[in-house]
């Protein structure tokens, strides 16, 4: 039998029958090689953020002394300890981790839900609503995905003097709201355009307003969308270094990702306390990718399927 | 389609998102470009008019930034180059190799969960993981400590300390957290082939391999092409990495153009010369932008 055929229905058990024994050992060996490619790819994949993850539990004694790898003699003496000192040190690297995680809630939670909220008003708009230089707008918006954030530091920033938003919580969140939108449109476009229209047709006949129609319909109806967008917008905010050090400036306000720029600058060899840190600034968006890894993945492969 | 509304009404709904695109994207793009015209700091920028100056002083007498007359050449241009080059198709290999291979075996999900799970951490916490990784000091260094158990004369090397190593530690770092990118995409694009054509070409004696070059992969240019130009305009905005891992050292080697701009409008306060960097970097995007803006309106269409 042609492998091939086994394959195309991708042992899920649309093959006739099971394969015997021998079988399964022809298969292994004609497709050892694929195998020992991917577990071999994995492990490179995965040894980097092990080496971090073990380093984070080990003492600073055997961290001086032996490689993470050897962790395995050492079982007895792993620990929290580290944890607890990046977390109780505020003044290495001020302000501190706890007050870096606490800076990093206060940026993401609103600056993952205006853009949001302006770009599915406007997607719908684009979507369902007439208007002139409709398409061209649309493309422009389009155009906008792309641009390096590099060309508008200065300018945003005068204007940010201007009108006292530097180093101020609404000045981030406006900054992550603008750099979200257009990205934002482009994922919602797609999915309310996909809509049926005759659903709002018909609540238009019994005299819903289009105001009506997006937030009773369109929006209840997009929870996938939504939900995708939210989580992919709330682990790149997460995540971002540059906005805050370019609009927050004060190092009390920095997030997590500036928190661990500063321990590696301040310690560089204190291995213990960098890998509790560093580990301390991953745990949300692990647990997000863990609990939601779908919609985070479908997020990402929105704008590529359609695109 | 759209029932009657009042004329305004759109305005409503596309108003205020297009009133942000404008102020922090369109506007800050425009005064950029007038700026690159200019000498000033950021406390003053455009202080000064110069015409062409800062252009002409990149492209000819900078040799940080483009270095010609001696063999290789050197400077930001030739590194950004160099990660245009590698960056992309080493990532978008690696990702078509997983999403082809793991789509016959059972722990496919595993798989792409492994690849696909440095994409979600910061830039920030991949850069220290890889500062750990590339140490000189072999209790601390998985790489050197590896190479050393296999190759007994291995002498440690500083990864990142070498100008000619360094760019390509970069590189392998940023393809650690990228790849999972092109795994995705390409993944969900090759399930959604068409098997009866990949059937047909198999009953028709082709070996996988043939299938893979002559009918696979032709069908799969257009995520291909998305993917790769995805990850070029990220090889070309880089800044995170780079101002974490080495901050453009050793001596100036990992300096590509996103940084740069970084470097010259926040390190040196010059802030004429590095929004004309920024407009460079521009130009370098803008064939993607051309090029996404007509897809789109094809879909349109």
């Amino acid at each position: 039998m042609n492998l091939f055929k086994v394959d195309s229905a991708r042992g899920r058990g649309r093959a006739a029958g099971k394969p015997s024994w021998s079988q399964t050992l022809i298969e292994l060996t004609r497709r050892g090689p694929v195998h020992l490619l991917l577990i071999f790819l994995a492990i490179v994949w995965l040894t980097p953020s092990l080496g971090i993850l073990t380093t984070s539990f080990r003492a600073p004694a055997d961290i001086a002394t032996s490689g993470w790898w050897t962790v395995f003699d050492e079982l007895g003496r792993l620990s929290l300890s580290n944890y607890e000192d990046v977390i109780a040190d505020s003044e290495s690297a001020p302000p501190g981790i706890a007050q870096n995680f606490l800076n990093t809630i206060i940026i993401t939670v609103p600056s993952t839900f205006l853009p949001i909220f302006f770009a599915a008003l406007a997607a719908y708009g684009f979507a369902w609503l007439q208007f002139p230089f409709r398409n061209t707008l649309y493309l422009s918006i389009i155009g906008l995905l792309i641009i390096p954030l590099q060309t508008t530091w200065v300018p945003v920033l005068r204007i940010y003097n201007i009108f006292d938003l530097a180093g101020t919580w609404p000045g981030i969140w406006l900054a992550h709201t603008a750099y979200g939108t257009s990205f934002a449109i482009f994922l919602l476009y797609n999915f309310f355009a996909d809509l049926p229209g005759e659903v709002f047709d018909s609540a238009r006949v019994d005299g819903a307003s289009e105001l009506v129609i997006f937030f009773r319909i369109v929006l209840p109806l997009s929870k996938p969308a939504l939900a995708s967008l939210a989580i992919f917008q709330f682990v790149w905010v997460w995540n971002d270094l540059l906005n805050a050090l370019i609009f927050l400036q004060d190092s009390n306000m920095m997030p997590l990702s500036a928190g661990i720029r500063e321990l590696l600058g301040q310690y560089g060899s204190q291995w213990n306390l960098l890998a509790a840190g560093t580990f301390i600034s991953m745990i949300v968006p692990l647990m997000i990718f863990f609990s939601l890894q779908r919609y985070f993945v479908r997020g990402v492969t929105a704008g590529a399927v359609k695109g | 389609m759209a029932g009657k509304h009042s004329k305004w009404l759109p305005l409503l709904f596309v108003g205020p998102a297009l009133f942000i695109l404008v102020v922090f994207l369109v506007y800050p793009t425009i005064h950029t470009v007038l700026l690159s015209f200019t000498k000033g700091t950021m406390l003053n920028p455009g202080r000064e008019f110069v015409g062409l100056a800062n252009f002409e002083r990149l492209l000819t007498a900078d040799k940080t930034f483009l270095r010609l007359n001696r063999w290789p050449p050197s400077g930001v241009l030739p590194t950004t180059a160099l990660w245009v080059l590698v960056f992309p198709s080493l990532t978008v290999g690696i990702g078509l190799l997983i999403a082809i291979l793991s789509d016959r075996v059972r722990y496919e999900a595993t798989i792409k969960s492994i690849i696909f799970l440095p994409m979600v951490i910061s830039s920030t916490a991949a850069s220290v993981i890889f500062v750990f990784v590339y140490s000189p000091d072999l209790t601390k260094g998985v790489l050197n400590a590896a190479m050393t158990s296999v190759f007994p004369h291995f002498e440690p090397i500083t990864w990142l300390g070498r100008k000619e190593l360094a760019n390509v530690a970069i590189i392998l770092a940023a393809t650690w957290t990228s790849a999972g990118l092109p795994t995705v995409v390409l993944s969900a694009a090759y399930k959604g082939l068409p098997r009866e054509i990949l059937e047909a070409a198999r009953v028709d004696g082709g070996n996988a391999w043939q299938v893979f070059w002559r009918v696979s992969l032709p069908m799969l240019m257009r995520p291909l092409t998305f993917v790769t130009i995805m990850l070029t305009i990220n090889a070309l905005k880089m800044v995170d990495l780079i101002l974490v891992m080495t901050e453009g050292g050793p001596r100036g080697a990992t300096r590509v153009i996103g940084f740069t701009v970084w470097l010259e409008i926040f390190g040196n306060n010059r802030v004429g010369y590095g929004s004309a960097v920024a407009v460079i970097l521009f130009i370098l995007v803008l064939p993607a932008i051309i090029y996404q803006i007509r897809q789109i309106r094809q879909d349109l269409r």
